[in-house]
């Protein structure tokens, strides 16, 4: 299978006094079409900056972020926003929902970054709502729905302009064990596809059943990569 | 996303409705304030204003405001009626004095001395009886506030008496005219009735009003009065701010009132940034979210912009709306402001004053928003 995502070597550093802290050593990882690719560790082992990273969010300090073959890491940041708005879907642990857009119109912001009217971008969006089971509520303001419809919609909003590459940074962290679980076997369900590689940020061990892969990371190194069921289920026992 | 920037604004009602009345707030107290300067310092010069047939005020040049009369002598005029250029030329005199209600009240009061042939110089708006009748022996015209100042309770109506100088008076009219910055009454009567009711100093003549031929430059017309007779020639309006410029100078209370004025636009530039600043750090999150979804800084600069003006507009709107509206009621029901306006350019001035306060507020903001790091969004 090919890879959609290509990191090599990367390595990130953070002011911190008067010198620099080195928070990811020399990460090498590709995550491939068609895949869910799980990115696991302790609090502060460094998954989130790295899906920053490949995301175009930060800049690597070193290393290569390749992307479709488009050179990531040296992206000028009008370039970088570009790359987001056409690449990338995101889905953050607090949905970052607007208050004041309805739920199909939240949903459909992707595609008003893209330049179409809101209007008709929300009818593209009621679709997507549609299949996620939450038509009935896609004229709702977000403070009228539960956590999991929020996140629901959150997945509607990475989906809507058909991304190749979705990260999600603790999608069911927010959520109670039942509507984490749901939350991802949607996401599992919509959002995986041939030609789309789909990262998930998590330190929920009860959803590693939805991996593909997992890359297990400690102190800004990956350190174990399982690549089949068995390891998956060894790692989950850990 | 401008769309969504509007709605992002007003989705949050109690929010919302608290900005645009912060903005209108501040508008009116700017507006108010100012207005209410602008309007104090035109009652300084109200008898100036008021004199609506001349083209001229001649006088002698120590001059410096319309209350410190230097009085000219009698041949002034008939030097001035010899300029080329003079249609006419008549006297007006100016005097302060007490004035007897007939149950023995006193009111200081302002006599005016109009030319006694022409009647020139005479009120501006007539509202009861007819500036004809001055001709008459006695005769007074009385400025309608100041009527009610002499004989308050009463409708002010022609008729009534009053006594200056030991001589009686008969009010045959009443009139419109400007408030005077010390509210006296304002009394019409005929130059040589006037010299009667107000003793005069030695020599009695306080200005000179002129009217130039027709075609003739006005402004060559005063240069040449100053040149053939030594006196100062000055149109209505340089005359105006002459006086108006001396209550700025020489006197603490424009300074006083100045500091309000001040803190009019201090306290409602503090009010529209303050607001309008806690608007966009609040949304700041949200802000980071889109930039993280690909938004352009560009496009953020637009949102905020778009949303600053919005706040603008509709609260200029509201607040410069309820300042005239403050005016136009408080001028019809009480007597203390009457006059006093909106004046256009003091709306320009605090439009101006707001959309810089805005723009201001939403560059500090907007650099929080620009210079935003998009990975706050998965903190
Ligand atoms: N902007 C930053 N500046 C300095 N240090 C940072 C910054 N962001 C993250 N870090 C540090 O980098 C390390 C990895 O953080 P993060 O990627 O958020 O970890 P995780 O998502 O695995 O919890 C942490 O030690 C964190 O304190
Ligand atoms: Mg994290």
């Amino acid at each position: 299978m090919s890879a959609v995502v290509t990191a090599r070597g990367v390595a990130k550093d953070f002011p911190s006094g008067d010198g620099t802290i080195r928070v990811l050593h020399g990460i090498d990882l590709s995550v491939r079409s068609g895949e869910m690719l799980l990115l696991v560790g302790p609090s502060g082992c460094g998954k989130t900056t790295l899906i920053s990273i490949l995301a175009g969010i930060l800049s690597a300090t070193e290393g290569a972020i390749e992307v479709l073959g488009q050179d990531v890491r040296h992206l000028k940041p009008p370039a970088a926003a570009r790359f987001r708005r056409e690449t990338v879907g995101f889905i953050f642990q607090q949905y970052n929902l607007l208050p004041s857009l309805t739920a199909a119109e939240n949903a459909a912001i992707p595609l008003v970054i893209r330049g179409e009217r809101l209007d008709r971008a929300a009818r593209k969006a009621r679709v997507v709502l549609d299949g996620l089971g939450m038509g009935a509520h896609a004229d709702k303001l977000p403070k009228h729905l539960s956590g999991g419809q929020m996140q629901r919609v959150a997945i509607a909003r990475a989906l809507v302009h058909d991304p190749p590459f979705i990260v999600c940074d603790e999608p069911t962290a927010a959520l109670d064990a039942a509507s984490g679980h749901e939350a991802m076997r949607q996401l599992r369900e919509s959002a995986v596809r041939p030609g789309r590689a789909v990262v998930v940020v998590t330190h929920d061990p009860r959803v590693y059943g939805f991996a593909d892969r997992i890359a297990r990371m400690e102190d800004g190194r990956i350190v174990e990569l399982a690549e089949d069921a068995a390891a998956i289920r060894r790692m989950t026992e850990h | 996303m401008i769309r969504i920037a509007l709605r992002m604004l007003t989705g949050d009602t109690a929010k919302y409705v608290g900005l645009v009345c912060g903005v209108a707030f501040a508008v009116m107290l700017m507006a108010q304030q100012a207005s209410i300067f602008v309007g104090l310092m035109l009652r300084t010069a109200a008898q100036v204003i008021d004199v609506v047939d001349a083209d001229l005020w001649v006088m002698d040049p120590r001059v410096i405001y319309v209350e410190e009369i230097e009085p000219l002598p009698e041949s002034a005029l008939w030097r001035v009626r010899g300029v080329a250029g003079v249609d006419w030329a008549t006297p007006f005199f100016k005097g302060l004095t007490v004035a007897r209600a007939p149950d023995g009240r006193l009111q200081q009061v302002f006599v005016l001395g109009v030319d006694d042939a022409s009647l020139a110089g005479g009120p501006p708006v007539m509202l009861q009886g007819s500036v004809e009748d001055l001709r008459r022996p006695g005769a007074i015209v009385i400025d309608r506030v100041g009527a009610l100042f002499i004989w308050p309770g009463e409708e002010p109506a022609p008729g009534k008496v009053l006594e200056m100088a030991d001589r009686r008076a008969t009010v045959v009219g009443i009139a419109e005219a400007s408030a005077p910055f010390t509210t006296f009454p304002v009394i019409y009567t005929r130059y040589a009735e006037a010299l009667r009711f107000a003793p005069p100093p030695r020599k009695p003549l306080s200005y000179i009003l002129v009217r130039a031929q027709a075609g003739e430059d006005i402004d060559a017309l005063a240069e040449r009065i100053s040149a053939e007779t030594g006196l100062l020639a000055l149109r209505w309006q340089d005359f105006a701010w002459r006086t108006i410029r001396y209550y700025l100078t020489r006197t603490g209370i424009p300074i006083n009132f100045g500091i309000t004025v001040a803190l009019g636009f201090i306290v409602g530039a503090a009010v529209v940034g303050q607001t309008f600043m806690i608007f966009v750090l609040e949304n700041l999150r949200q802000f980071g979210a889109l930039k993280a979804m690909g938004v352009s800084n560009g496009t953020l600069l637009r949102m905020v912009l778009a949303q600053a003006g919005a706040v603008a507009a509709i609260g200029y709107g509201l607040g410069i709306g309820l300042a005239a509206v403050f005016f136009e009621v408080t001028g019809r029901f009480n007597v203390d402001l009457r006059g006093f306006f909106l004046p256009w350019w003091v709306a320009a001035i605090v439009a101006f004053a707001v959309v810089l306060i805005i723009l201001v507020a939403s560059v500090f903001s907007i650099r929080k928003a620009l210079t935003l790091d998009p990975a706050v969004v998965f903190k």
